[in-house]
């Protein structure tokens, strides 16, 4: 069953030097229950898929075209007030960085019952009862104490914890993880990461894994999609794209992945850098976006933009696939 | 928190010994009160016993010692112009200014803190633009133009409100006088406190706008939207709360100063409060006045910032933790 459909996702900045399209054809889908990792480099516009998806968009950016389903239902083009009911209940987020995502002056507690009582028929005390087996749930020793504790009072990696049962508590059906490990120490992401799995697959919530971490989605996803200046290059089941990468990019992307067992004197990086949709008119090359970078370019990829085409087990946007 | 309190107050000694010592200079350097007393023509011999009896052949920090112990107990002396004691023309005069500084100040909070959320989160809307625009005539007009010209429509030419005193006045309990018992008395504080209140109520508009713009943009706030809180909690909820730490120091502040400097609006509206007995004490040099009100500001700027900072307390749980931190490291 499908859960979340995007179709052409095409979303515009407009700002003083004209108009950016920082994201510029995006489609994918994401099943019931499953993990779909989102991976690229920054400004590729991995984050901003999410923030279109949820309405949650900054100014003055837009959606400019195309179309996002939600269990069935066109949700890009919902009055704010139905879009804001959505959220939470049934499309939870997690950002980046837990120092900052907890408000500083409510306690854990007040801020979970706070989220439940906004979207479940729920009393003060039930909600409190639900808000104690959350944190216990999410792995906060103490839980019975530590409701009552304000976000500064807990580690990153507990606040981390704290913002995932935040984002889970109303139940949603999806979930969309913006980066919910970079800004945490190596050793907590691990946790975090399986807290997430563990999570994901005992309630049969959906995943939408952003991050640059191949490592995190190598561990947790289902299936990937690489995105490239805006539009996905790449997708397919994990296996197959980790294995067998068919775009030059995800192949680049991977063998810029440091392994312990290869000893290199240097590492390896894909030369030239990612062509930035800023609205200036020569920002984004005709043809293929990474074409300037591509160790393989040929004639057709200077002229015509590939479009995403069945190779193997994956969809890929290359003309060499 | 005790300790905290504490060592506030002790911090609070040193500034008010030192205020005390410039309004006892006064009485040193600013006239001779045996000269007044006596007059020109009296002998060496009178001088002396007259300043014997007053104690002014004491040392100078014997004297001054002398006038600290009085003022702790209230006495201030009495009054050159009037010849009352100091401590009873101040009682009469401090609910008049007290009552007039409450209302400019909660006036000025009351309309201030929604203008400025309202400006914040509707930034570009024409209300808002219209509330930048006028807030920006309230910071700079000066506070007597502003008495005069409210005089002018509301007093001269509406007719709808009193020009000038305190109107019909109650006593309540010993010492405490209120205007708020009649309608003739409520209907003179208007004017003098809008003129007293409307820069604090722009300051507080302005600084409330420009602390939401800031919080809006955090990560805590697209949070709080992802998880679907309604704009209602969002915004005065959790937006709200956190840009009151620095609305509370501007307004504690002010509120010293409105209290400070009501002397302007005061003498517009001969409004029978402190500012006023202050400018009628500086006219005729009556010292004694002078150095009992500068010592009472410095007071009540204690007791404000004392107040600031136990409401951080209330508002601002991290600082909870410092004091507490700060208090077992004192033990």
């Amino acid at each position: 069953m499908t859960l979340l459909s995007v179709r052409d996702l095409v979303v515009e900045i407009p700002s003083r030097r004209g108009l950016a399209r920082p994201i510029d054809g995006v489609s994918f889908d994401i099943e019931k229950g499953e993990i779909l990792g989102i991976v690229g480099e920054s400004g590729a516009g991995k984050s901003l898929t999410g923030a279109a998806i949820t309405g949650l968009l900054p100014n003055p950016g837009r959606i400019a075209g195309g179309m996002v389903l939600f269990d069935g239902n066109r949700i890009d083009d919902l009055p704010a007030t139905r879009m804001r009911r959505l959220r939470g209940r049934r499309i939870g987020m997690i950002f980046q960085d837990p120092l900052t995502t907890l408000d500083p002056l409510f306690t854990v507690g007040q801020q979970l019952v706070e989220t439940m009582r906004t979207h479940l028929p729920l009393s003060d005390t039930a909600a409190r009862t639900r808000a104690r087996d959350w944190l216990d749930r999410v792995g906060i020793p103490a839980a019975n104490r530590r409701i009552d504790a304000y976000p500064h009072e807990f580690s990153g990696g507990q606040r981390q914890r704290v913002v995932i049962a935040l984002a889970l508590c109303a139940e949603p059906d999806l979930l969309i993880a913006d980066e919910p490990t970079t800004a945490l120490d190596v050793s907590v992401q691990a946790h975090i990461i399986a807290l997430l799995r563990a999570l994901a697959r005992e309630r049969g919530t959906a995943v939408m894994l952003i991050t640059h971490d191949m490592g995190v989605i190598a561990e947790i996803a289902d299936r990937v999609a690489v995105m490239y200046a805006g539009r996905i290059v790449e997708i397919g089941p994990v296996d197959a794209v980790i294995r067998h990468p068919t775009h030059p990019y995800t192949d680049g992307l991977m063998g810029t992945i440091p392994s312990v067992a290869r000893r290199l004197d240097r590492l390896r990086q894909i030369d030239g850098s990612m062509p930035r949709p800023n609205g200036t008119r020569d920002a984004m090359p005709v043809g293929c976006a990474f074409h300037p970078r591509c160790p393989k370019v040929f004639d057709r990829c200077r002229q015509e933009r590939p479009v995403l085409h069945t190779a193997g087990a994956s969809l890929v946007a290359c003309w060499l696939a | 928190m005790f300790a905290f309190i504490a060592s506030r107050i002790l911090q609070a000694v040193p500034v008010l010994l030192a205020v005390g010592l410039i309004a006892f200079a006064l009485f040193a350097y600013v006239g001779d009160p045996v000269t007044i007393i006596l007059g020109q023509d009296a002998t060496d011999a009178q001088r002396r016993a007259l300043a014997h009896d007053l104690g002014l052949d004491r040392p100078f920090f014997v004297q001054y010692a002398h006038y600290l112990w009085s003022a702790a107990q209230g006495d201030f002396g009495i009054s050159l112009r009037l010849a009352q004691p100091v401590s009873a023309l101040i009682a009469e005069r401090l609910p008049a200014t007290l009552e007039l500084a409450v209302t400019a100040s909660v006036l000025a909070f009351a309309v201030g803190v929604p203008m400025g959320v309202h400006a914040g989160i509707h930034r570009d809307s024409f209300v808002s633009r219209l509330f930048m625009v006028v807030s920006l005539i309230g910071v700079s007009l000066p506070t007597f133009v502003l008495g005069i010209l409210l005089i002018l429509v509301f007093s001269v030419s509406l007719n709808w409100l009193p020009s000038f005193g305190r109107g019909p006045v109650v006593a309540v309990g010993s010492w405490w006088t209120t205007g708020f018992t009649s309608w003739a008395g409520i209907r003179a504080l208007i004017l003098p406190a809008v003129t007293l209140g409307l820069f604090q109520m722009t300051l507080i508009m302005r600084l409330v706008r420009s602390e939401m713009l800031e919080v809006l943009r955090t990560d805590y706030i697209r949070f709080a939207r992802a998880r679907g809180l309604t704009d209602r909690a969002i915004h005065f909820s959790h937006a709200l709360k956190n840009t009151l730490v620095p609305v509370i120091t501007i307004i504690g502040l002010q509120f010293g100063g409105i209290v400070a400097f009501s002397l302007v609006t005061e003498t517009v509206f001969q409004w029978p409060g402190m500012g006023l007995l202050l400018v009628q004490s500086v006219v005729s040099a009556d010292i004694p006045v002078m150095s009992a009100y500068l010592l009472l500001i410095a007071l009540l700027f204690v007791a404000i910032n004392l107040t600031v900072d136990l409401l951080y307390f209330c508002v601002d749980p991290r600082l909870r933790a410092l004091g507490r931190r700060a208090e077992t490291r004192g033990r």
